[in-house]
This record gives structure tokens, sequence and C-alpha cells, in this order.
């Protein structure tokens, strides 16, 4: 099977880890060998959050600098930051809204301009598909669902081998079923916010 | 029941490293662990602390590493299989006990291990604890995958029994922190209870007993050896000419860089997971197929030096290459295009790596550095001392959240080495400079290494002043208890010490104890401390406010917001405390309610009593 690279990007708190092990635990399901690798420790201290899923015939657990066949960014200015994770052919999916870091408030830093973020990034890749994954997340019910807009986003993307409907049931087994509706209605926005693109 | 103790041989389940490695000691039929937690091995005794009353085997998070290798070598003699956890750098700590066990030896299985850290993800240094093995004569086994976390815990087990020695299983940080499919064994019984046999003029380690037990280990090496060179876990995978040695996570980087190049008949791998002893007549013959060889093994040339040591007493003089100039680093850990790039040159191939964009101009962001929480007691601690002592004062610190106070605008870090150091370093400060000292230390260090350091501090009067950080738990490894904590509310019955006793047992005399949210009481006792002639110290004691939410004791306070009619932009708030619930929009100073969760400290440091509490 082809090999598919996967970088998700975020913040701590963002839901990344539990996205990329919901990709990694639907492609058991579904027979399809996948490694997901998480960096642990500091994310709760609003770090930087990275996880990488390499799904296929490929058994290392991480994704090299140009390497990755999607990236997945849950906020533009670390989108912007792993752009040294794509090449030519990476598609790149990222939440537009930003969430500037401490530094930005004690003049450490300067964010960057959205649009011209996502300019950057557009130029240099294969796609990029850039959604408001907050506004979605809260459309669909709960604010903390944003992880499973940008789930929504990847398999609306076409990129990886997995079925919208094996997510989905690996989202009803392994989340919590109080959430169940908003995670699946966050889900579908992704998607479909993905598609039309 | 807990999916993990389930008995489902085939069974087939996405695992987290460390939970595969809790798996394996379930199947092996552990009676006992123990552990002091530690990023990159912190998930192990989590996992254990969640299931092992309902599985019925002993556990407990112990004061510290040394004295956890001890518990689970007291279960080893008495013939109770046990299993020992911690990071790389808490076998430094229980180094002591484990040079000596390698002496006495086991009863019963016992497995130590060991998570490296190479890129020091969480860690003060990334050393390589492949030394251990060789130091103490005690086997290693280093997995590749989840799978193998699972199965090669299962055959320490069954080594550590053969031998009746302890074998260390070292894992780095990537393979504790992927996650792979893991097929389910067979669960073996398990023997919780077992019995110690006296036999003092074996296990008392005096010299004429140790002169006997160091022959003892001499001789196991040699059966330790014999397994070594039958392990399944030692292979030559092919029959190319071109060799390449690997362990670990590497491995899998080797692995996939001869697909991605298409070398695969060119190549033969050695790959060595019974990694120490080193099986000799296995590499014997592997250097008498290949022309050349590359060694792939991140952080220290351990296998490079030793097979090039093999080589020459074999008279064996082909090219033996890994670290140096255009070939691996020692420094960090490898990814795959780091290893496909290296052995394309090394074998003389064209690389194939997919081009990086261009990120020249991607303009300079801003940084995200972890940063102590809002709300978080440390911060408001830090404040308060830094009025009073200011930026002259010499900060010892120590390991734990608190050691993000090394950032500014807080800065209230100037040395940290390891657990405990924040004491002892200020003694030896307090003794050779005229300079005035306050050492921090959290309340999980403070029982794991601090208080034989503030002995020493008491004994012998160093004059020096000494926070503990006390939030209730131990916070950045994940909020587990500590000797300080009632776990009554996790449902296991514990002796609470209380730290004041503790300090004021040891002989201090002067020791206040505060609420640091509370911030003239805060600045208040440490002017007395600073005031005081000789030892002091201050409990700093709040909650860790996301503990507090975790088990439901959350302080029940409104977000505080900016008075911007009373605000006149001293800006003491950001640039004093810098909690990241305060961010500045087009000039002012404002409050992000869902990240505030309403400490006051902001409010207690604003000149103009502009911040306030939302009104509902």
């Amino acid at each position: 099977m082809e090999t598919k690279r996967l970088v998700l990007v975020g913040v701590g708190g963002q839901g990344n880890i539990l996205a990329s092990r919901l990709v990694g635990e639907a492609c058991v399901a579904a027979g399809i060998h996948a490694v997901v690798s998480e960096i642990h420790g500091m994310a709760q201290r609003g770090g930087i959050v990275e996880t990488d899923v390499v799904i296929g015939d490929a058994t290392s657990p991480i994704v090299s600098e140009g390497e990755a066949d999607v990236l997945i960014g849950f906020e533009p200015s670390e989108t912007l930051r792993s752009l040294n994770k794509c090449n030519e052919n990476t598609v790149v999916i990222t939440n537009v809204k930003p969430l500037p870091p401490f530094t930005v408030a004690i003049g450490q830093g300067i964010y960057p301009d959205i649009d011209e973020a996502l300019a950057l990034i557009k130029a240099r890749v294969r796609s990029l598909i850039s959604l408001n994954g907050d506004e979605l997340a809260e459309k669909a019910g709960n604010l903390l669902s944003l992880n499973m807009v940008m789930l929504g986003a990847l398999i609306g993307s076409g990129v990886i081998p997995l079925e919208e409907g094996a997510l989905k049931e690996t989202i009803a087994r392994s989340t919590k079923q109080a959430f169940l509706e908003s995670n699946l209605k966050a889900f579908d926005l992704g998607l479909s916010a993905a598609r039309v693109g | 029941m807990h999916t993990l103790l389930e008995d489902s041989p085939g069974k087939e389940m996405l695992l987290l490293g460390n939970e595969a490695i809790v798996r394996g000691a379930i199947e092996a039929g552990i009676g006992l662990a123990s552990s002091y937690p530690g990023t990159p091995s912190s998930e192990i005794p989590d996992t254990f602390f969640s299931l092992y009353q309902e599985a019925g085997f002993y556990f407990e998070y112990s004061t510290n590493e040394k004295i956890a290798f001890e518990v689970a070598a007291g279960a080893a003699v008495s013939g109770v299989r046990s299993m020992v956890t911690m990071k790389h750098v808490g076998m430094n700590v229980a180094s002591d006990a484990l040079m000596t066990l390698a002496y006495v030896g086991v009863n019963a299985g016992m497995v130590v291990i060991n998570a490296d850290d190479p890129s020091l993800f969480s860690s003060q240094n990334e050393q390589d604890n492949r030394y251990y093995a060789r130091l103490s004569g005690l086997p290693m086994l280093e997995p590749v995958n989840a799978q193998e976390m699972k199965d090669m815990t299962v055959a320490a087990f069954d080594i550590s029994e053969q031998l009746k020695l302890p074998v260390i299983m070292r894992t780095t940080t990537r393979l504790n922190h992927l996650r792979g499919a893991v097929e389910f064994g067979p669960k073996r019984e398990m023997k919780p209870k077992g019995f110690f046999k006296k036999d003092p003029f074996h296990y008392v380690t005096i010299p004429a007993v140790s002169r006997n037990l160091h022959k003892e280990l001499v001789v196991k090496y040699d059966q330790a050896l014999e397994l070594s060179e039958n392990s399944e876990y030692n292979q030559i995978i092919g029959n190319g000419a071109w060799g390449i040695v690997t362990n670990g996570v590497s491995m899998n980087y080797v692995q996939d860089a001869m697909k991605d190049l298409d070398i695969g008949e060119k190549i033969a791998i050695l790959r060595l997971g019974f990694s120490y002893p080193m099986p000799e007549g296995m590499i014997e013959k592997f250097l008498r197929s290949v022309e050349k060889v590359l060694v792939v093994e991140e952080l220290e040339p351990v296998m490079e030096n030793e097979i090039r040591s093999i080589a020459q007493s074999k008279g064996i003089g082909i090219p033996i290459k890994g670290k140096g100039d255009g070939l691996f680093s020692r420094l960090y850990e490898y990814d795959p295009r780091i290893v496909r790039q290296t052995i394309a040159s090394y074998f003389g191939l064209s690389d194939t790596s997919p081009v990086m964009v261009d990120t020249s101009d991607v303009p300079e962001l801003p940084g995200r550095p972890p940063n102590l929480c809002a709300g978080c007691p440390h911060r408001a601690m830090y404040y308060a001392v830094k009025q009073v002592y200011g930026t002259e004062a010499v900060y010892p610190t120590d390991i734990g959240c608190y050691t993000l106070g090394v950032l500014p605008p807080l800065s209230m870090a100037d040395i940290g080495l390891c657990m405990g150091a924040s004491i002892g370093s200020a003694c030896g400060l307090a003794a050779a400079t005229d300079q005035k000292i306050v050492a921090f230390i959290g309340d999980s260090t403070f029982f794991h290494a601090g208080i034989p350091a503030l002995i020493n501090a008491v004994h012998n009067k160093h004059n020096f002043t000494l926070v503990i950080l006390d939030n209730g738990t131990t916070a950045m490894t994940g909020h587990q208890p500590h000797p300080g904590v009632d776990t009554a509310p996790m449902g296991v019955e514990t002796k609470m010490l209380s730290i004041e006793a503790v300090v004021r047992g040891l002989g201090v005399e002067h020791v206040e104890v505060v609420n640091p949210l509370q911030v003239k009481k805060a600045i208040a006792a440490a002017r007395a401390a600073k005031e005081y002639e000789g030892l002091s110290v201050i409990i700093s004691k709040e909650l860790c406010p996301l503990f507090a939410k975790a088990v439901k004791k959350a302080r029940k306070a409104r977000p505080f917001y900016v008075d911007q009619d009373k605000c006149k932009k001293h800006m003491d708030c950001i640039n004093l405390l810098a909690c990241p619930a305060m961010y500045l929009d087009k000039g002012r100073t404002m409050i992000d309610e869902g990240l505030c969760i309403g400490c006051a400290v902001c409010a207690q440091v604003c000149p103009e009593n502009a911040i306030l509490p939302l009104k509902k």
C-alpha cells in the first residue's frame, strides 16, 4: 500500500492528540497499518503539540522535514511554522482562527497576517484547504470539537485511504457519548467545508 | 474490566508504547510494580495505577527511583515478578542499588524499564543509558515498535528468570510515545505473594560475599551471551554486500529507507534487540558476509565501538562507520530523512528524498514556549519573592513545572541541575559567596531528593532561603500523587505526610506557610525570611489549578476584567506576571475570560485597582 504521511500541529488543549489517535484506531479497525507519534509533557503548558500519523507500508513513527503528504494545522501560525514539513505535493488543511501566544502580549514577537500567511502557503504546495474550524465547532454545538472538524476536513480532502464511515465509527466508539452528536456534526461540517474547499 | 486486563489472546488494539509495556507485564504475571514518574515513561505507572487494584497485584508510586528500584528488588528476591520504571535520569538515582543487585541477583523475573530521551523533549540531558548495561553487567533489550514493547517485556521476564538477574529494557521517547497495533498474547498466572528465604551470606553484600558474587556475575555474562547469540531479537535480515547495524526506533528508519531507495537486495541488516551482551559470534558472521558497514544508532557510538573491537579481535578489516563528518551525529534523535540520506551517501547512491518547500521568506513567527498556566500559584510566589529579593539574589531551581520560571519576565531561575539540586547547590552557593540565595523546589521533588539536602543545610548551618512550592501534586508529569498528597479520593489508602512537620522536624527554625495568591502575605513572608539570619523555609501552599479542576476542587471564582477607565497603563500585570490569560489589544490590556480562573493575583498587583471580577 502506498504510504501516506500526516503531520498534525496545534496548541495544547486543541485536541490534536485525540485526533491522531482516532485516525490510528480507525486504520487498525480497517486493517490498514498505521503508526502514530505524539510528544507529551509540555503540551498542557500552552506549548506546541505535533503528532504524526504514518499510514501504509512504512513503519517509521515520524515524518521528516519536506515529507508530509498532508499537513493539518489547528492554528494558522502553527501551520505556517510547520511549512518545513511540506513539499510541492503536500496538501495543507488549516484552521484560520488565530490563537496568539503570550509572547505576543509581552511584545516578544509579532503575530503574522493571516491572509499573507495563507497566500504564502498556497503558493508552495499542491493545495490549501482553509476553514474557520472554531466557527464550525461552535456551529456544531461544542467549541471543543475543533479536532472533529479537522478530521472531517482530512477525510474531505480525499488524501488518505480511510472511509468516512470508518472514522465516524471510531469516533462513536472512542469519544465521550455525551459529545457524540456534536462531534459527528462537527466532523460533517469539516468534511463538507473541505469538499467545497 | 480494563481492556489491558482482558484474557483475550489474538485481540488487536492500538496502544501507546507505554501501555504495551504494561500489557506485557500483565501477560508475564507481574506481582509488583513500582515507579517514580518521569517523561517519557510516566504513562507506564499511570496505566498500572488505573488497573492494579482490579488486577490484584501491588503497585506504588515510590518516593524516588532508587526506592522504587529497591521495592521491586525486594519483591524479586522473594520470588515475585516485579517491574520498576523510570526515565533515563532516574536511572542515575537508582544506579546505586542497580550496581549491587546485579551481584545479588533475583529469584523471580525483574524488569527495569529505562526511558531515554534523545532530543531532550522533556529532560535536562540526553545521556545514553546503554552504558548502564555495560556498567552493571546486566542484560539489555531494545524494542523497535509497539508490538515488541509488549512481546519483549514478556521475554525480558523469562530472560531475567533464566539468568537470575534483573533485565533492563531500554526505550526512547519515540517508542514510549508512539501508538501502534498490538496483538495480545495469553496471560500467565499472577503471583502477588512470595517468600523470602534467608541466606545472609548471599544477600548481605559484605566484601567477602561480594567477591564471590562478582565472580558469579562474570559467569552469568557468558550465559547471557549465549542467550543473546540465539535470541529472536538479534537477526541478520537480507544477504546484500552492504551491511547496516541498527537498534531501537532506528530500525524502522533503516527499513523505510531501503524501500525508498529501492536497495533491498543490496543490503544486509544486523538488528540488535538483545543488545547487551552483544552477540559476538553473530556479529563476526555478519562482518564476514559484507564489504562495508554503517552503524545506525542514536546518541553515543556504543555498538559502533564494540563492533570495531570485535572486528579487530577477529582480524576483520572492512570499513565500519557510524558517527562522524558526513555521517551520523551523536546529538539528538534521528528521523527517516536523516537515515535515508546518510545511507545514500555512505553507499554512493543518489538521494530520492522529496525537496522541502522554500521557507526563506516565512516571516519570523512569535515563539510559543511552554508557560506557567493562567492562575498558576508558582507565578504568584515568584512575583512575591522577586519584589523582596530583586534581581541580585541567586535563584537555584529544581525539576518541575516551576523550572519554567526561568522565562522572562519572571526570570526566577539561575541554576538547575537535577532532582533536589536546588537545595544542595544553595548550600555551596551560600558557603562560597556573600550573595543572597533563594532556592525553589516543588513538593514532589522535595520528598524525592530535597530532604537529605535540607538536613545538610540545617546541620552545616547554611544561610539561605528555601521556598517549597507545594501545589499538592506531581504536576509536570501528569498529576501523580506523592507522600504529601491525600490519596483517599483516588481510592487508595496511604499515609499523608505534612511538609511543614517534616521541615520543622529536620530542625529548621524559621518556617512560614503562606498562600501565594494572597500577595501581601506572600511578600511579608519573603521579607521576614530575608531579614532572618540563617536558614529559612517558606512553604507556598496552593493547589495546581489543573489538578484542582481534575479532582473537582477548583476555586469558584469569577474571571477578572480590566476596567479601561481606571487602567493607567503601568502594565505591571503584563510586564511582571505575564499570565497567559492577559493580552494586548491595540495597546489595551485585556483578560481572556475563558483562560482566567479568577486567582486575583493581577488585581492585587495593579497599582490602580483597575482589575476587577466580572459581574454575573
